[in-house]
């Protein structure tokens, strides 16, 4: 049988080291299998977290051979098997365990984004209507599984640990698609603008790539939100408008 | 022992669509709520419904009524369901689904701006709302969000270990969280389970880690009555090549968009055989079943939309007799459209955009071009903890269960689409009432002694002198389910399951565990041997006992229906001396206006 050696980091919080697995490898094979073949043969405290095994839930996130990827579809045939296979966990978050991180960060960000608000309903009986074209870019951005990987490789996180200023990718797509929701009719552009740090984001676009879902998170999400806090608050018209009424 | 202690009126246990749910409702209803979760918030199993929720919201088949929604379920169920149940369920779906695209929802429309609809097996119209092929994670994200900024209190990466009463009545639970592995105990003056199935104890299954039963065993062993255990759903189509990816479910939504079944002789198979109660609804020839698919309400719909059970056997059926796919499977073919619409590579990525990109990326199969391979995969429970219909409250007061891990609704089969409408349906109501009996009741005491004991059990794998790797212990067992107790059953090879268990709990009581408390996956592995256990002999136990084939449970030593068993549910619950009872529940006869409805809709 076929063989390969992952190069797993084995950590208790800050302190830890990588640590080299040898196990068996069958057609199909992705990360987490090999994760999971490495728990129940070798090493059955090693910490990591999953769910579906399917791209859906968002929880294998992890770090393989420096990309931030999910576990689950990560297939080993795409990956070269020759050297050993790195998988760390995700560096933009405090560790806990192994391949687990603390991400509670982001489920307080998200408590301060303001909820979704509908407008008044459409029809007698309490309903709405929207055409299909109209739903379609929010959709995308409904896509979401929450994995955190666009977090994790979002140089204003990594590198600049602005999370008390900058929300991150994750929640500036979650805004767009409150803001871009037809029937929503709250106004977050003061927030992106003010609290959420919209203006650190410089639009490299290393979320969009690392994205497993295909959200197109740069040109589709923040852009749009970025001209529309533009349009709110630096149109020279709009100012002196706001001059004149004030 | 120390551990911390929490203090609330409603205690959730479970954070996917049924306890979000719940917790929402009770919360609305003016109490202290708890929610308590396995997993991280938002990753719950109902993350992997694809195909969409049934409600008789008639969007786009204005025949459609509770009337019909109620007849189809039962149906389907094969009239073992809790009629009470399935008809709270059809009468209220729609306003649950309304609810939702008030909280934000957003549903795939029809032409005219409203919640688009689709055809499922086993619904007589096109009935899910959905979202392409993810509604399960719209349906979990709307909740997730509304409830959060309600104000829930949610505990994530927490398990529960023992569910405690006193007096006989619900009073806590007691467990650990995940990250440090310290205990915490959570007094309550109700209890709701909300921890979904238990997938886990089969081999080949779509369910996630999670799935091993933990409301079901917990409930057991706080004395409540589980029933209906012997009914598992096989979802006809997992993945099943490459064997890594083997379980992983294929929307029955394929089917919805005119996705046919084949063998590997190009035979649609599902026309050999068509079971008398849907001989009437079901369309004789391809062309029929197409149009069907394509909106035509003249038509009858194809037989590859047939209920679950029906399909898995089917399946089932091909592969032993010779016919089946390289792989021991058959193949699923939605590619086959090209030839009747345009366009209609973008129109499967579109209506099936995360089937498309799994294939891809999992199996090397663009299902735009060509057939994927499928097989029966364990799917969902159809038994579960006894409630009260109307207020989900098991036999023991305080404790409510909702969703999956409770019984009734679905009989002796679930039809697709009617899991996530149960979870809001019957998530609400027991949220509702739970928060109603925390108002009327006072928190009981808790039993210091039971608390010890407890966490003593729960540290037992890391006494020294134990040998059994916790891991191989749970891959015996789900290889013993799986060969024995799964889709086609026989009285002997039952009873050697129910002896291997017998074995494995010899085994579990030596499970060892490495290391330490924290985030440790062994000892989490070690602690889920219990419920596995639990939930696996009642399954054997209540298949051994129907001597028949009904809905999810098929004898091939007794492959008919039979009388005696059309009026009862079977039911296990722990006795004085720790053994599992079953016993015979009697159905109660339904109502005239309900048979009504059920005869007008043959």
């Amino acid at each position: 049988m076929q063989q390969a050696t992952f190069r797993v980091w084995r950590g208790e919080g800050k302190t830890g080291q990588f640590r080299d697995y040898t196990t068996d490898i069958v057609p199909g094979m992705v990360v987490l299998d090999a994760i999971h073949r490495i728990q129940a043969t070798q090493a059955t405290d090693l910490a990591c977290r999953w769910n579906c095994k399917a791209g859906k839930c968002g929880s294998c996130s992890a770090e393989i051979n420096g990309k931030p990827r999910l576990m689950c579809m990560t297939r080993l045939n795409q990956l070269p098997l020759d050297q050993p296979v790195t998988v760390e966990p995700m560096r933009a978050f405090p560790p806990i365990r192994d391949l687990v991180t603390d991400v509670s960060w982001n489920f307080e960000v998200k408590k301060k984004i303001k909820p979704f608000q509908p407008r008044r309903p459409d029809a007698p009986d309490g309903t709405w209507r929207m055409a299909q074209a109209d739903v379609d870019r929010v959709q995308e951005f409904r896509k979401c599984i929450e994995c955190f990987l666009c977090q994790d490789v979002c140089h204003v996180l990594r590198e600049h640990a602005m999370h008390e200023q900058f929300i991150g990718p994750r929640f500036l797509v979650y805004a767009a698609a409150l803001e871009m929701h037809p029937l929503d009719s709250a106004d977050r552009l003061t927030g992106l603008k003010d609290d959420h740090g919209i203006g650190y984001c410089n639009i490299t676009g290393c979320c969009t790539k690392v994205c497993p879902e295909h959200i197109t998170i740069t040109e589709n999400a923040i852009i749009p939100l970025k001209e529309r806090v533009v349009d709110q608050f630096y149109d020279p018209v709009r100012k002196l408008l706001r001059v004149f009424s004030s | 022992m120390t551990y911390e202690t929490h203090e609330y009126d409603v205690l959730v246990v479970g954070a996917g669509g049924a306890g979000l749910r719940a917790a929402i409702e009770a919360s609305a209803g003016g109490v202290k709520v708890g929610l308590i979760c396995k997993s991280l918030l938002g990753k719950a199993h109902t993350v992997m419904a694809e195909g969409g929720i049934a409600a008789a919201l008639a969007n786009v088949d204005d025949r459609d009524s509770w009337k019909v929604h109620f007849a189809d379920t039962m149906r389907g169920g094969q009239y073992v369901n809790n009629w009470r149940m399935a008809e709270l369920h059809a009468r209220e779906a729609p306003d649950r689904v309304r609810e939702l695209e008030a909280w934000g929802a957003v549903f795939d429309r029809t032409s005219d701006g409203r919640i688009l609809q689709r055809n499922f097996g086993g619904h007589r119209y096109p009935r899910l709302a959905h979202v392409g092929d993810r509604t399960g994670l719209e349906m979990i994200r709307t909740l997730q969000d509304h409830g959060v900024h309600r104000g829930l209190d949610v505990h994530m990466e927490f398990t529960v270990v023992a569910v405690l009463t006193t007096d006989g009545r619900a009073a806590g639970v007691f467990g650990y969280e995940r990250e440090r592995g310290r205990f915490k105990l959570f007094r309550s003056a109700a209890v709701i389970l909300a921890t979904g199935g238990l997938g886990r104890a089969y081999r080949i299954t779509s369910n996630s880690w999670e799935g091993t039963g933990d409301g079901h065993s917990l409930a057991y062993r706080a004395g409540a009555q589980l029933i209906d255990m012997e009914f598992i759903q096989f979802h006809p189509t997992g993945m099943i090549w490459p064997p890594s990816v083997q379980g992983i479910l294929v929307t029955e939504g394929v089917r919805g968009e005119g996705g046919v079944l084949r063998n590997k002789e190009g035979r649609r198979f599902m026309f050999d055989e068509i079971p008398e109660p849907y001989r009437n609804q079901t369309a004789d020839n391809e062309e029929e079943g197409w149009r069907y698919t394509q909106g035509d309400k003249t038509a009858r719909r194809p037989p590859e939309l047939l209920t679950r059970d029906h399909v898995a056997r089917c399946i089932n059926r091909e592969v032993k007799e010779g016919r089946g796919s390289p792989h021991g499977g058959v193949f699923l073919d939605i590619s086959w459209i090209k030839t009747r619409i345009q366009n209609a590579e973008d129109h499967i990525k579109r209506k099936l955009p995360s089937m498309y990109h799994q294939f891809k990326q999992l199996a090397d199969i663009d299902i735009t071009s060509e057939p994927m391979e499928v097989g029966p995969t364990t799917h969902y429970v159809m038994g579960g903890v006894l409630v009260d219909a109307d207020t989900q409250m098991s036999t023991v007061p305080g404790l409510f269960a909702a969703g999956e891990c409770a019984a009734g609704i679905n009989g002796a089969n679930r039809l697709g689409g009617n899991s996530l409408s149960d979870l809001l349906v019957f998530g609400k109501r027991a949220g509702e009432h739970a928060a109603i009996f925390a108002r009327e009741n006072q928190r009981g005491a808790v039993d210091g002694a039971a608390v010890e004991s407890a966490a003593r059990d729960a540290l037992a794998p890391f006494e020294s002198g134990r040998t059994e790797n916790p891991y191989a212990i749970q891959h015996d067992l789900q290889d013993a389910m799986q060969r024995l107790v799964g889709i086609v059953r026989l009285e002997d090879e039952m009873r050697e399951a129910l002896g291997v268990l017998e074995i494995l709990k010899r085994r579990a009581a030596m499970a060892a565990v490495h290391g330490h408390r924290e985030y440790n996956p062994g000892w989490h592995t070690a602690l889920d041997l219990g419920h596995l256990l639990t939930v696996s002999e009642a399954i054997a136990r209540c298949a051994l006992e129907r001597k028949e084939s009904r809905g999810g449970h098929f004898r091939e030593d007794h492959p008919e229906k039979a009388a005696e068993f059309a009026t009862i549910n079977m039911a296990v619950r722990q006795s004085a001396d720790g053994t599992m009872e079953l016993r015979r529940l009697p159905i109660p006869e339904m109502p005239a206006e309900l048979r009504q409805v059920i005869e007008e809709q043959k």
